[in-house]
């Protein structure tokens, strides 16, 4: 057997197996019913960037597996006086059993898992990757389907910004399925296409989304545009997600969103509260995966 | 005065067509004789042996940082000048982008002061504008008159037609070129690598080629407008050196050089965000690495040049994005190049030399320098180019580890460096 890995930096490094693994022992986990597999582990959350699912998710995964959080946003700590993220992790690897963290730039995590060594859990950073987001996801994606090969899943919207569409797209592709990017060309290169084995790019989305098992849609990130002009009535007619155009979609398709949802922007009032939408389940689901993926980190044996 | 006879070698000499075994007198700081082997009756102080070496005009790297005045904490003209020894560079001309920027006659005389402890020669290269604010053109004359060879905003391009066309105008007058960083920070915007599938996967943002070539096309064009010498810096895109062809084909005067790094390396090595292959230009993509390769073979690049550009670990050992830029190379220059050109056959020894030492003096005007001929002066750089070394950053005599060549293996090692007859660099 492989070893587990040490740290969950990405959805890249993982092979399908350890995928799955992870997703089967999420299955057991139910926050509902707290554990002692972390009793007297303490886990400090490393926030340099705003959060409330993940950080909250991660926060009540890790209290329901009796571990003990601490949580550090960056505006409150000596971060603001200005260490840096080196010395903040070596201090914090003397106190703290791991290290969940979220950052505005892309490899921080990598960067911080090369220098000191407790398990890193990267909550998403910068535009580069969100793994626990993308297993949760899949997870709940097999709630419905019985697994994820050959199915056709379209994500809609602000790619290129998008660490979610970015570890989805290797977690889909792993997984066997087929993976259709779907945006206008400044939210997404032609060289997403090179991202994983299998990911396509359709432009029309009537056509992307035909067919289509599950559709993601996703926020246009306007905080990270940085001078990229987007005409927003013309993204809401090219993309915005109605009813109508969920119709060419299977008709046991689901409807996704990682969140946060612009209502009247990526998607309409109607299809965000529809009985395909599976947005709220995604909530529940992240913290019984952001638990599975504590335990196969930090817990002893399972 | 002293005299040293180099015994036994091959000397390579392309500047005047000479290649062969001879044996080189140097004497008071001057090539007093260049002879056929055994054939000189100079008396001489001291002799070095050098069969199966190849004896070779000194280096002289276009393009160094050494970060004094202002930032010794990266390096010193007299760390950087020790590498530069250690590199086979008899000569090396710094970029301005100091603490104070070199942008002043007093400044540039500063940086040649026998008291920084420099070991090789030191050219300065004077800031095309003052404080490289792109505003307003320095004192070309002064600056001249002071010892500059070129002017340069490096790191900060011209990129106002009206200031770019004075520059050149007016560095034509004086006759010193101008060396251009071409980037259009319109496009680039900083961006920590270049734009592409990796920077895609990675999640960075990138820098598009067009942000180098536009600019190359834009210095060619008013170069071709107002004369003078355009030289451009580390060319990295494949179009940039189609858009030296085309000034070439339409007779202007433009040279251009190229980075060990970008004719070894791929954006593909950013892909661990490890940030000793972060630097400006960013690593390209394979299809440009191959048209620097092929543009090192065919003669459209001029020049192999190091931008030697250190820092302290510090200011590289943090989240990719707001790493410092550069990396060093003033040690691994001639290793890199052995390895990737000589080695597999790509260009001959004597292409080796005029990349390292002829072309780089001739686009700053070194007269006397980059040949080995009777009278010139007495650098010379001496290498093995069947030798196989490993590169150990904790070797390095540079001040900063900022290397990404540490534990590679090279073809090709300086075996000693002579700087006006004197040896500064020795491994015999």
């Amino acid at each position: 057997m492989k070893a587990k890995p040490r740290s969950l930096l990405g959805i890249e490094p993982l092979d399908s197996r350890q995928i799955l693994e992870i997703l089967t022992l999420a299955k057991r986990m139910n926050p509902a019913r707290p554990r002692t597999t972390l009793r007297g582990r303490r886990i400090a959350l490393l926030f340099y960037e705003n959060s409330t699912r993940t950080r909250t998710s991660f926060e009540i995964a890790a209290k329901s597996l009796g571990a003990s959080t601490v949580v550090i946003h960056a505006t409150t700590a000596s971060i603001e006086k200005g260490e840096s993220l080196k010395d903040t992790g070596q201090t914090l690897q003397s106190i703290v059993d791991a290290i969940v963290i979220r950052h505005p730039s892309s490899g921080a995590p990598v960067m911080l898992s090369r220098l000191i060594d407790i398990p890193i859990i990267n909550a998403g950073d910068g535009m580069h990757a969100h793994p626990s987001q993308a297993l949760l996801d899949a997870f709940t994606i097999l709630d419905h389907k019985k697994s994820l090969k050959g199915l056709k899943i379209v994500t809609i919207g602000d790619i290129f910004h998008s660490r979610v569409a970015r570890s989805d797209a290797h977690l889909f592709s792993k997984l066997g399925a087929r993976v259709v990017f779907c945006g206008p060309d400044v939210l997404l290169p032609e060289s997403a296409r090179e991202l994983a084995p299998g990911v396509e790019i359709v432009r029309e989305m009537d056509e992307a989304i035909r067919g289509a098992d599950v559709v993601m849609m996703l926020r246009v990130q306007q905080e990270r545009l940085s001078g990229m002009q987007i005409n927003i009535d013309e993204y809401i007619r090219r993309y915005q997600l109605t009813a109508a155009k969920l119709k060419l979609a299977k008709k046991d398709a689901i409807v996704m969103h990682p969140g946060p949802m612009i209502r009247g922007m990526e998607m309409t009032d109607e299809v965000a509260d529809c009985a395909q939408s599976v947005v709220l389940e995604q909530v529940l689901n992240g913290v019984k995966v952001r638990m599975a993926i504590l335990v196969a980190l930090l817990g002893a044996k399972r | 005065m002293s005299a040293i006879l180099l015994k036994g070698g091959y000397v390579v000499d392309p500047a005047r067509g000479f290649e062969g075994l001879a044996d080189v007198v140097l004497r008071d700081g001057r090539v007093e004789e260049v002879a056929e082997p055994g054939a000189s009756k100079a008396t001489v102080d001291e002799t070095l042996n050098l069969k199966g070496l190849i004896v070779s005009p000194g280096f002289i790297d276009l393009h160094a940082h050494l970060r004094e005045p202002g930032q010794t904490h990266k390096e010193s003209i007299a760390t950087g000048t020790a590498a530069a020894a250690a590199g086979g560079f008899t000569s090396i001309c710094a970029m301005p982008n100091t603490r104070p920027i070199n942008d002043s006659p007093a400044v540039t005389r500063w940086m040649q002061d026998e008291e920084r402890g420099a070991v090789v020669n030191v050219f300065p290269i004077a800031a095309a504008t003052l404080g490289s604010l792109g505003e307003k053109l320095s004192d070309y004359r002064g600056l001249k008159k002071a010892g500059a060879v070129a002017l340069s905003d490096d790191g900060k391009p011209i990129l106002d037609d009206h200031i770019m066309r004075e520059a050149l105008a007016l560095a034509a007058k004086v006759g010193l070129p101008v060396i251009q960083h071409a980037e259009d920070t319109k496009i680039s915007h900083g961006n920590p690598m270049n734009e592409g599938a990796t920077s895609f996967k990675l999640g960075l943002r990138g820098q598009p080629s067009a942000s180098e070539w536009q600019m190359v096309e834009r210095d060619i064009r008013l170069a071709s407008q107002e004369g003078g010498r355009l030289h451009v810096a580390h060319v990295s895109t494949a179009k940039s050196l189609d858009m030296v062809r085309l000034g070439r084909a339409s007779q202007v005067n433009v040279t251009a050089e190229v980075t060990p790094h970008h004719f070894l390396f791929t954006d593909e090595s950013c892909s661990s965000y490890d940030t000793r292959y972060k630097m400006n230009p960013p690593l390209r993509s394979a299809a440009d690495r191959e048209a620097m390769l092929a543009g090192l073979i065919d003669g459209t690049i001029n020049a192999i040049a190091t931008d030697h550009a250190p820092h302290a670990l510090y200011e590289k050992e943090v989240e990719f994005d707001k790493a410092a830029f550069g990396i060093t190379g003033l040690e691994i220059a001639l290793g890199a190049t052995i390895t990737t050109l000589y080695h597999t056959g790509k260009i001959p020894l004597s292409r080796v030399v005029e990349l390292l030492s002829a072309n780089p003096a001739k686009i700053v005007g070194l007269d006397g320098r980059g040949t080995l001929a009777v009278g010139s002066v007495a650098d010379v750089t001496i290498f093995d180019p069947k030798k196989r070394w490993k590169c150990d950053v904790t070797k390095t005599r540079s001040r900063s580890r900022n290397c990404p060549y540490d534990g590679m293996q090279f073809y090709g090692k300086v075996r000693a460096t002579i700087v006006g007859g004197k040896v500064v660099f020795s491994d015999l």
